[in-house]
Formats: C-alpha cells, sequence, structure tokens
C-alpha cells in the first residue's frame, strides 16, 4: 500500500443520456483519462470545443510510472495553466551520475539554459500530475463533462461520426460523436477496434520498477549503473520523487518469472542491495513491465484521432512516453478546432498523423539506440558497450557514446508541408517547424515570458518597426501581430539572441511557420494559408 | 576526408608484430575488449563521420 499517497477515488455518474436513452451527438469525446486523455480535454475545452472524456476507471495512476517530465509538455501544460502546481510539486535535477561495476565512470551536469519559465524537467510521480489535470477539468465543467466508470465496447465508424457502445455500471448505451481522440493507452482497445497495425521491436527483457520511501542523504541526483556489484551484467537507475518517494529500476533479463520477481521477499533483498543494507526504507509500488518500441500505422483513421502510448509506445530510457503523447496534442487541438469550425479544410487533419508520426519515429529511433546500448543484445555490442564505459572513465572522448538515455526533445518538424520553406539570412537555429524557445520579456514593464503572450491562435511576432495593422487575415484565420520594443519589451537581450530578429509567423502551438528578414504581408498570407491547409492562390 | 588505402603505416612489421604480441597472451574476452576499445579510439582519432562509414563498409566486404 502506498504510505504517502492516498488515491482519489471519483464518484460515477449516470448520465441523462442514458437515463433518458436517448443517443446524443457531442462533437468530440475523449476515451481514456490518464495524462494524454485530459490533456486533450483540456486543449479542446481552451479551445471552445465542448468535450465528454471517459475513463473505465474511477483513480488516477497507481504507482509513479512516467516520472520525468520535460520542458515541451510543461510548456503545454502552462499553456492550459496547469504547470506551476506540478513544478512546485515536482524535483528538479541537473547532476547525473553514471557507474560502471564498482566504480564511478563521470558525473555530468546538464547545466540547463537559464532565461526559460519552465525548467528542463522535473521528477514527478504520475499519479499528482493526473490529480492536477482532473482538479482543473472538473472547474471546467462547463465544457468537459468528465465521465468515470465509462467502458468503450465496441465502436462503428460512419462517414462523418462515430457511433459507441459505451458500458458504465447502469449497463449498455449509445453514445455519438463528430470526432473520437484516442487515448487510451499502449493496449489501445480503440487501436484494435478500427484494426490499425502496431507494429515495430519487442525487446526481450523485463525491468523492475518500484517506488520505496526513505529518509537517506542521498542527494538529489539521477544514478545509473552499468553491470553494478549488487546486480551482476544487468542495471540500475535511481533517481528522486517528491515526499521522500525514490523511483528504482532494476534489469531483470528475459527468464525472470514477472509473478516471483515482484514479490516483496524478492524485491527487498535487491533494493538493500542497491541502497546498501542500513538504509532504512519502505516499498510502495512495485511492478514489472516488458517493453517494446512501436507505433501505429496512421495517427488519424477518418474521425478517430489516436495519441500518447494508443499510437506509440517506446522504451522508457529519456522519458519519451507521456513527454510526447502531450505534445501528440498540443498538435492535434488547434487543427481540430479549425476542421470543426470550417475555416481549414478536413485534409489539415492529416497533417496530425504527418507532424507527429514523424516525431514518434524520431522518438523510437532515440529510445531503440538507449536500449541497444543499456540491454546489449550480442557479445560484439556487449563488448563494445563496456569498452566504451571503460574509455569513458578517463577519456572525455567516450563520453558522449555512453547512453543511459537521451533526454526527451521535442522534434522539430523540418519536413512538414505546413511550414513555408525558410529563408536565408537567419542566424538562428528557429527554422520553420521549431517549437519557439521561450524567454523572459517585460509586457507593459512587467516581468513575463514569451510563450505566455503567444496566446491561443497565430501570431505574428514583429522585431522593427510596428506595422499598421493588428491582425493578418486569411480566409477566416487570424495571426495577431506582436511586436517586440511595443507592448513586450527584450528586457534582457534573449528573444534577439534566441531568433535574430526578423519577423516570425507561429502557430498556435507555438511551432515556428514561417520567418522572414523582412515584413511582407503578401507572404505572410500566403503562409497563412498553408499552415492551415488552405488552398493558396496564385 | 576520403579513406587513405594506400599503405600509411609506418614500419608496418614492428606494427604488426606489436599488437599481435600484446594479444598473445591474453584471454579471449580481453582480447575482445581491447579490440573493442582500440576501434573506438581509432575511430575517435579519424572523427569524419564518411570516412567511418565508408571504413565500416569495406571491412563488413
Amino acid at each position: 500500500m502506498l504510505n504517502t499517497y492516498t488515491w482519489p477515488e471519483y464518484d460515477y455518474k449516470q448520465s441523462e443520456e442514458q437515463k433518458n436513452g436517448t443517443i446524443k451527438r457531442h462533437p468530440v469525446v475523449v476515451i481514456g483519462g490518464g495524462l494524454v486523455g485530459l490533456t486533450a480535454a483540456l486543449d479542446c475545452a481552451k479551445r471552445g470545443i465542448p468535450v465528454v472524456i471517459m475513463d473505465d476507471n474511477n483513480t488516477v495512476s497507481i504507482g509513479s510510472r512516467a516520472v520525468c517530465y520535460a520542458k515541451r509538455p510543461l510548456e503545454v501544460w502552462d499553456r492550459l495553466g496547469v504547470a506551476d502546481q506540478m513544478v512546485d510539486k515536482g524535483i528538479s535535477w541537473n547532476l547525473g551520475k553514471v557507474f560502471f561495476r564498482e566504480d564511478l565512470a563521470y558525473e555530468f551536469d546538464l547545466l540547463p539554459e537559464e532565461g526559460h519559465k519552465m525548467p528542463a524537467m522535473i521528477n514527478l510521480q504520475q499519479y499528482y500530475c493526473e490529480e492536477y489535470l482532473v482538479d482543473e477539468v472538473q472547474k471546467q465543467s462547463d465544457m468537459i463533462d468528465l465521465r468515470w466508470k465509462h467502458k468503450l465496447i465496441s465502436l462503428t465508424r460512419h462517414d462523418d461520426y462515430v457511433s459507441l457502445q459505451v458500458e458504465t455500471p447502469d449497463g449498455v448505451f449509445t453514445m455519438e460523436c463528430d470526432w473520437l481522440i484516442a487515448c487510451d493507452g499502449a493496449n489501445s482497445n480503440v487501436r484494435d477496434m478500427v484494426h490499425a497495425e502496431f507494429t515495430g521491436q519487442f525487446f526481450q527483457d523485463r525491468f523492475l520498477i518500484a517506488d520505496v520511501v526513505m529518509k537517506a542523504d542521498f542527494p538529489t541526483e539521477r544514478w545509473f549503473w552499468f553491470d553494478p556489484t549488487f546486480h551482476k551484467n544487468q542495471s540500475a537507475l535511481l533517481h528522486k520523487q517528491s515526499d521522500d518517494v525514490w523511483r528504482l529500476d532494476f534489469q531483470m533479463g528475459w527468464d525472470a518469472d514477472p509473478k516471483e520477481a515482484t514479490k516483496p521477499e524478492n524485491v527487498i533483498p535487491l533494493i538493500k542491495a542497491m541502497l546498501g543494507k542500513d538504509t532504512e526504507f519502505e516499498l510502495e509500488w512495485v511492478s514489472i513491465y516488458q517493453f517494446a518500441c512501436r507505433r501505429i500505422d496512421n495517427f488519424r483513421y477518418d474521425r478517430i484521432l489516436f495519441a500518447g502510448d494508443a499510437a506509440h509506445q517506446v522504451s522508457p530510457f529519456g522519458a519519451r512516453g507521456a513527454n510526447t503523447g502531450i505534445q501528440d496534442i498540443d498538435n492535434m487541438a488547434w487543427k481540430l478546432k479549425l476542421v470543426m469550425d470550417g475555416d481549414a479544410p478536413d485534409s489539415l487533419m492529416d497533417s496530425y498523423d504527418e507532424e507527429r508520426a514523424f516525431a514518434a519515429d524520431d522518438n523510437l529511433l532515440n529510445s531503440t539506440r538507449s536500449t541497444d546500448f543499456i540491454t546489449p543484445k550480442s557479445r560484439a555490442s556487449r563488448y563494445f558497450r563496456d569498452a566504451v564505459l571503460e574509455l569513458s572513465k578517463n577519456y572525455d572522448f567516450a563520453r558522449p557514446l555512453v547512453n543511459s538515455g537521451r533526454l526527451s526533445k521535442p522534434t522539430p518538424y523540418v519536413k512538414s508541408s505546413l511550414n513555408t520553406p525558410d529563408e536565408a539570412g537567419f542566424c538562428s537555429e528557429m527554422r520553420p517547424g521549431t517549437n519557439c524557445l521561450d524567454a523572459p520579456i517585460t509586457v507593459d514593464g512587467k516581468e513575463g515570458w514569451l510563450l505566455n503572450e503567444l496566446g491561443d491562435g497565430f501570431t505574428l511576432l514583429v522585431f522593427g518597426d510596428k506595422p499598421e495593422k493588428t491582425e493578418i487575415t486569411c480566409g477566416g484565420i487570424s495571426a495577431k501581430v506582436v511586436t517586440v520594443g511595443d507592448r513586450i519589451m527584450d528586457s534582457q537581450g534573449l528573444l534577439a539572441e534566441r531568433y535574430d530578429g526578423g519577423v516570425y509567423l507561429i502557430r498556435p502551438d507555438q511551432h515556428v511557420a514561417a520567418r522572414w528578414r523582412t515584413y511582407d504581408e503578401d507572404k505572410i498570407t500566403a503562409a497563412l494559408a498553408r499552415a492551415t491547409g488552405q488552398k493558396q492562390e496564385k | 576526408m576520403a579513406l587513405n588505402l594506400k599503405a600509411n603505416i609506418t614500419r608496418p612489421d614492428d606494427f604488426y608484430q606489436e599488437l599481435i604480441d600484446m594479444q598473445r597472451d591474453m584471454s579471449e574476452d580481453n582480447v575482445q575488449l581491447m579490440n573493442a576499445k582500440l576501434i573506438l579510439i581509432l575511430a575517435n582519432h579519424i572523427g569524419d563521420s564518411e570516412t567511418l562509414s565508408e571504413a565500416m563498409r569495406l571491412a563488413r566486404g
């Protein structure tokens, strides 16, 4: 039983439509009330789409699970107004240590760049994140209808809607929705119901993860062991979460019996060996899993959109699961709003698959590489791995080859069809497809942050002379003009440093759609059309 | 940087003997580890990724 956390139990309530036996058509239904589903509900609501979200359970995540949240998802949650409490509750770490056998191979400092509102990453138990998201969802009950103990049992796809059979404690009833967002996890039922392919590489290895409570003097650092003396031929990981809860990961090998391995009498000696026999601790939660690196063949099946683990599953190294799931929603919600309102063609929704499948492939590549290093699959690769680790003790050159997981970073949509080709003459990395870097600014004389000023729609960020227009319009879509030096000031010079001046067209998900050295309204209008899938007049 | 496939090792016989002698009494395990380290050290010295790719393809045959 958990010692530091009490799971909330949320009330099941029979819906009016089930009670009355009427079939109601909803604009959007989200399946799955985890991190990704709750975020989807909040982002839809923020953009003005009423949403029903359903979960077959009635509480938050059991165990710490995802643990690490990187800067970009925190920025998304900040846009949705829920990041502050996560950052306050979470633990930040900068120092990592890598051990090989009994020795420290080397240590590294993440040295996060200054001048961002959100930290490079935090560690926080998943149940806290979900609880904060549920709290926010409940505050927005005028827009979000959160239904616990609602299980999707089948669906029928129609041309412009989806029909759902849903089971509750009161029986089975039918609902309809214009759009369905499937956030029902790695074992997604929705994915099975549309017969989607979900393929990739399975790793023949098992990992045991445990949350322990201890008031030990371990520093707030990430410790990774390759082939430690306390757990021969395997790997292990230790890092801190909030409330004196520590997360431990042990590689167990393919032969481990999941049932046996998770028994306290087998887990506790393993933990004692890692922490030292005099360290007092209590075991809170333990789980074992085998992982795979795979993704769905298409993130979109007509009116059904897949996000999070339902769309892609990665190895845990580098914290890419939840982090990329949140970015799926960031990419999806604004497009959905434009398409639902008829401001953009249906084809804009295809760019959700285009951009997020591209990101998923990048994540899968990174996560597979880490897995190959951490769990070498042949004798030869084991020799190379050990050679790298031994050399890293004394030689700098070998350290970049050590791969105990690469920190999750957003994948720029460099090849996206929504981008306008980059213009020459920029000395900054903020090319089209890239997520906007934050920077400290002043807004009407008060301290603020760039990302908080970008707003919910398109933004035209102008360095230099203030244009006459306050917005640029293309069809039903407008970009709000924000001029640096007008309301917002580049108080520390970091905006100029990170953007190198010019004119930037920024999407509602805070990604660059186009940039130019000078202001040209025709080019801006064309780029806005392109970024929203509208036909461009030649 | 193109891969140099012309003879470039000064005193080739000495080099070859040194390599063989060094591994003569080592266990198979240690030889494999040493070879892996040697590849990594030399690869870092070369650095250029195209040259390294070319060398790997050539070695695979």
